[in-house]
């Protein structure tokens, strides 16, 4: 099992200790996780590695309040997560945490603009829908559907609407995953950009390698474990990235 | 099986509640096809089975007396097969227990004892009078049903003024009284209106009709024209007080009968219709959004070789199985209901049998529409799946297209919310299957009012004929016309506060080739206790001369006001006179004529006389003056307008209160039908967009809010339509059963469309609160991964 080395003078986000979890998938049982130990830290841009059924999804689901485990603890900034009602993880959500999609999940009914407002309009001290996607470099295509938008452009307004709220934390599960390479480096510099200007600690769960070379901290998982542990001694920035 | 055959059960499993709400909305019109067409042909073939066995007449001619020798003449008409003479007479009836009061009609069996050839008496218990006994009498089973009369039981009767006893030896029905009112009016009061049958030589020295009779009812050989028999009848009567004898369609009991049966029938086409085209509409979006969502599935089974043929068969045979799922409930529940509705109607009408039917007919039709409906519903989802080539099929469709709806092009957007554009760009989005589940929704509301309108029709037949028209509280009627001056002697009865003279002639009248056998009221100038209306429910005097009709004898006999008519009197004189229209008098309830009472004086030749007193009496005197007006010989009948008016409700209010509630259920079936399907279908489109929206911090009434908000805003917006929709389909009903008997006038009550509107809304609640459930169920990390 790898263990995570907390810089002394960071502050941890999430603390995630003896994560396991374990689901039936028909007859088979599946051990998702089996034993994750996890600090995130305030600021930090983390990339998950790892193959299909390594655990990363899992992982992201139980730190965003969506899943719960099977054992073991999480807690954020002092919030024990896994007791929680379901009630209060909708409000966690509301209130601390962005996701983004790999297939953008965007409400094919309202514009750029309004899908970033569904999310303002429910948050306590948001920015504005225009500031959020100007931040995704989308300030032009704000009154635009999204069947009116490209898929880099939509997931961009998914990051838009993750970040408007000003969350604590970005759970990105493979934002690039159904774009081309040079559309999902413009996705990973608006990510980039986020986590500069606004301090969100970002996590992205990805299978593309080339993609860890932009982050802080890179960690592998393996069949439900944190194999590997890396810091980039140098972090390059997402406009060199291509695949 | 085959492969693609264990698919579509599958599918049906996965679809199984809307299956099964579509199901039940199918079943709703199969059951009320089954119900009104079993209930039609159970009643039909037991009017014709009683009406045969008990040898109904084919023609009635009432008179006023005729020696018995007259008969053989009677006989030897062309085309008269039997001829029975009998006396028909009104009296009225002391019931021990019960001071109100009775009117009778007594009919008179045959004097040598037994059963008269013609319209035989059913008897139920006891036996017929004795031939040799004069005290002895067989009492309608209605009538003895309501006072609990049994054989054995004594009645007091007065016939002509003269008193008796008399003795109940049996109950029975006959073909002729099987629908029962009161002369006069169209409700039964089974109380208050007694059939009694009695030996004829009883009658005959009660009412001095020794070897006489005023009353022939006749057989016709098959083939015989009616009409060439009833005017041989008219001739050869004339001289003996005839009043022109009249066929089946004009005998009150048949001609009800007859009406009732036509409401049936218009009840099994209507109300199947309506159910069997939602289910069609629900049938079309469940397949559609099937289709849509096995767009890869279908691209598939094409790449390896399906035929179009094979999966349209595929397709077809799952909508299918739900019309027949919903035949067979709609079989099993329409066969039960009817064959309770024929003996509800076997109750009413004191039928002795029932010859309960369900034709093969019956449930092949149910069966075949359903299945029609079904393949309706499924016809666009085939062409849409047969059309989907095999590699577009299996490409994920484009995202759907979305703009501002008109209320943002008109600038209101700002009063809008996220939430709300949503719901009215996917409602602009889908603009026709919102319009038909609005439509739907509106015939869900339509179906529940119709339910509550018979009641606030008939509450306003009731209102107008018997409170605003009429103010009397006693109807005394004479046994023939009498000299004006009885008025003053009824007026100077103890507890009479006022009293106004009626005369009632029949007469037929007749316009160009039109004619219509009637009465004409004679009413005095300024009368109070009687006042005709016109359409607004203003009073109208008649004129010193001119005749004013019931409106709807202006449709009948192509009249227009100020044309003339003429009028044959059957009565008196018999005079034949042409009178002046002088306009037209706005009545729910019967079709005649209203005259200045003198000039139908007049018209008759007959001098001043009259044939009834209308009497108001002080509260609380109407039992003595009745006490008193019965002794006296010259009248023939007395009845009590407020007893009729709360018998009337008393007898209806049950019947129609379980109309109410059956079609309520009916109504609330579609509207749960289709708001549950709709619900499910816009859950199982957009549940990906409602669990991303749970993501990103959304609670679970937060997004129930944006998928119910959308429907209730279409319940909302079919209220409107639902009311329109529910007025339009009582109006279609009502000209389905328009008849001179009475026209059933459109009034709805608010109560109506409270009640239509809050069931409309019950249903919708009972419908949300299951999908709700299935809102919380959402998968939240499933939507992450998968594209739709």
């Amino acid at each position: 099992m790898a263990v995570t080395t907390p810089l002394p003078a960071a502050e941890a986000v999430f603390r995630a200790r003896g994560l396991t979890k374990t689901y039936r998938m028909g007859e088979v049982e599946v051990h998702a996780l089996r034993g994750v130990d996890l600090d995130l830290f305030r600021g930090e841009f983390v990339v998950l590695l790892g193959p299909s059924g390594s655990g990363k999804s899992t992982l992201l689901n139980i730190l965003g309040g969506l899943d719960a485990p099977t054992a073991g603890e999480v807690w954020y900034e002092g919030h024990h997560l896994t007791g929680a009602t379901e009630r209060e993880l909708t409000l966690f959500r509301r209130e601390h945490v962005g996701f983004v999609f790999q297939f953008y999940n965007l409400i094919p009914s309202l514009t750029a603009r309004e899908n970033v407002a569904i999310v303002t309009e429910i948050a306590e001290q948001p920015m504005t829908p225009e500031e959020a996607l100007a931040r995704v470099d989308l300030a032009d295509r704000m009154d635009h559907f999204p069947a009116q938008l490209s898929g880099g452009q939509q997931q961009r307004v998914a990051i838009a609407r993750a970040i408007a709220k000003r969350p604590a934390v970005l759970l990105c599960d493979e934002p690039t995953g159904a774009l081309d390479s040079a559309t999902g480096v413009r996705v990973l510099e608006a990510l980039e950009r986020v986590n500069a200007e606004l301090g969100t600690t970002t996590v992205v769960i990805t299978h593309n390698a080339d993609i860890a070379r932009m982050a802080h901290r890179v960690l592998y998982l393996g069949d439900g474990r944190i194999v590997r542990e890396e810091r980039p001694a140098r972090r390059t920035p997402a406009k060199e990235l291509h695949w | 099986m085959s492969a693609l055959t264990r698919k579509a059960w599958r599918d049906l499993w996965h679809l199984r509640g809307q299956a099964q709400a579509i199901a039940l909305v199918i079943a709703g019109g199969v059951a009320t096809l089954v119900m009104s067409q079993s209930t039609y042909e159970s009643l039909t073939a037991t009017r014709e089975q009683f009406y045969r066995q008990a040898a109904l007449a084919d023609l009635w001619a009432p008179l006023a007396r005729a020696p018995d020798t007259v008969l053989a003449h009677l006989a030897a008409l062309p085309g008269v097969q039997t001829v029975q003479a009998r006396l028909v007479a009104l009296g009225t009836l002391g019931v021990p227990g019960f001071d109100e009061p009775v009117r009778a009609e007594v009919v008179s069996l045959p004097p040598e004892g037994g059963q008269p050839l013609l319209n035989r008496v059913q008897l139920r218990s006891g036996r017929l009078p004795d031939a040799e006994l004069d005290n002895e009498v067989v009492v309608g089973e209605a009538f003895a049903a309501a006072h609990a009369l049994r054989v054995g039981d004594r009645l007091r009767m007065t016939l002509r003024g003269r008193q008796r006893w008399l003795r109940v030896v049996g109950v029975g029905t006959s073909p002729e009284y099987v629908y029962q009112s009161p002369p006069g009016t169209v409700f039964p009061d089974f109380k208050r209106y007694a059939v009694l049958w009695m030996n004829r030589h009883a009658m005959e020295k009660a009412l001095d009709m020794d070897g006489a009779f005023n009353n022939v009812v006749l057989r016709l050989l098959p083939g015989a024209r009616p009409a060439a028999v009833i005017a041989g009848l008219d001739g050869a009567l004339a001289r003996y007080g005839g009043v022109g004898a009249y066929g089946r369609h004009e005998q009150t009991s048949a001609r009800y009968l007859e009406e009732e049966m036509r409401q049936l029938r218009t009840m099994a086409r209507l109300f199947p219709a309506i159910f069997l085209g939602v289910a069609a509409f629900l049938l079309h979006v469940v397949l559609m959004r099937l289709v849509g969502t096995q767009r890869e599935q279908i691209g598939v089974l094409k790449a390896f070789g399906y035929s179009h043929r094979a999966l349209a068969v595929h397709y077809l045979g799952m909508a299918a199985v739900v019309a027949l799922l919903g035949a067979l409930l709609g079989i099993a529940l329409g066969a039960g209901m009817g064959r309770w509705l024929a003996h509800v109607y076997q109750d009413i009408y004191r039928f002795p049998f029932l010859a309960w039917r369900l034709s093969p007919a019956a449930i092949a039709t149910g069966t075949a529409v359903s299945l029609a409906a079904a393949a309706a519903g499924a016809l666009m989802a085939l062409r849409a799946a047969a059309s989907l080539p095999p590699a577009e099929a299996m490409r994920a469709p484009a995202p759907p297209r979305f703009g501002p709806t008109l209320i943002e092009r008109l600038g209101l957007q700002r009063w809008l919310s996220q939430p709300s554009r949503m719901i009215l760009r996917d409602l602009e989005r889908r603009p026709g299957r919102a319009a038909f589940t609005v439509l739907g929704l509106a015939l869900a509301c339509a179906v529940i009012m119709v339910g509550r309108f018979q009641g606030d029709a008939v509450g306003y037949m009731v209102d107008t004929q018997l409170s605003i028209a009429q103010h009397h509280d006693l109807a005394v009627s004479f046994i023939e016309p009498a000299p004006r001056q009885v008025l003053f002697e009824l007026a100077a009865l103890p507890g009479v506060r006022e009293a106004e003279p009626i005369r009632t002639a029949p007469v037929r009248l007749v316009h160009g080739l039109r004619s219509y056998r009637t009465v004409i009221e004679g009413l005095p100038p300024a009368a109070r206790l009687r006042r005709p209306l016109d359409a607004r429910l203003g009073v109208i005097t008649p004129p010193a001369d001119g005749v004013l009709l019931t409106d709807y004898l202006q449709r009948m006999l192509a009249l227009e006001p100020g044309d003339t008519i003429e009028v044959q009197a059957l009565q008196g004189h018999r005079h034949v006179r042409d009178v002046r229209v002088a306009g037209f008098v706005h009545e729910t309830i019967g079709a005649q004529g209203y005259m200045d009472l003198d000039a139908l004086n007049r018209l008759l030749g007959d001098g001043d006389v009259v044939s009834g007193v209308l009497l108001g009496v002080l509260p609380g005197a109407e039992a003595d003056v009745y006490a008193r007006l019965d002794r006296r010989p010259w009248v023939a009948g007395i009845s009590s307008r407020l007893a009729s008016v709360r018998s009337f409700y008393a007898t209806m209010g049950e019947s129609l209160l379980v109309f109410t509630w059956v079609a309520a259920l009916l109504g609330g079936v579609i509207n749960f039908g289709l708001v549950y399907n709709a619900a499910r279908i816009s859950l199982s489109e957009r549940g990906r967009e409602l669990a991303s929206l749970r993501v990103l911090g959304m609670t679970e009434g937060e997004v129930s809010a944006l998928l119910l908000g959308q429907l209730g805003l279409l319940v909302a917006i079919s209220l409107p339509f639902g009311f329109a929709a529910g007025w339009g389909l009582c109006w279609l009903m009502v000209q389905g059963f328009q008849s001179e008997l009475f026209r059933i006038p459109i009034r709805l009550t608010t109560a109506t469309y409270a009640f239509a509107g809050l069931t409309v809304l019950g249903a919708s609640v009972v419908s949300a609160l299951l999908v709700h459930r299935r809102i919380a169920r959402l998968d939240l990390i499933a939507v992450l991964k998968t594209r739709e």
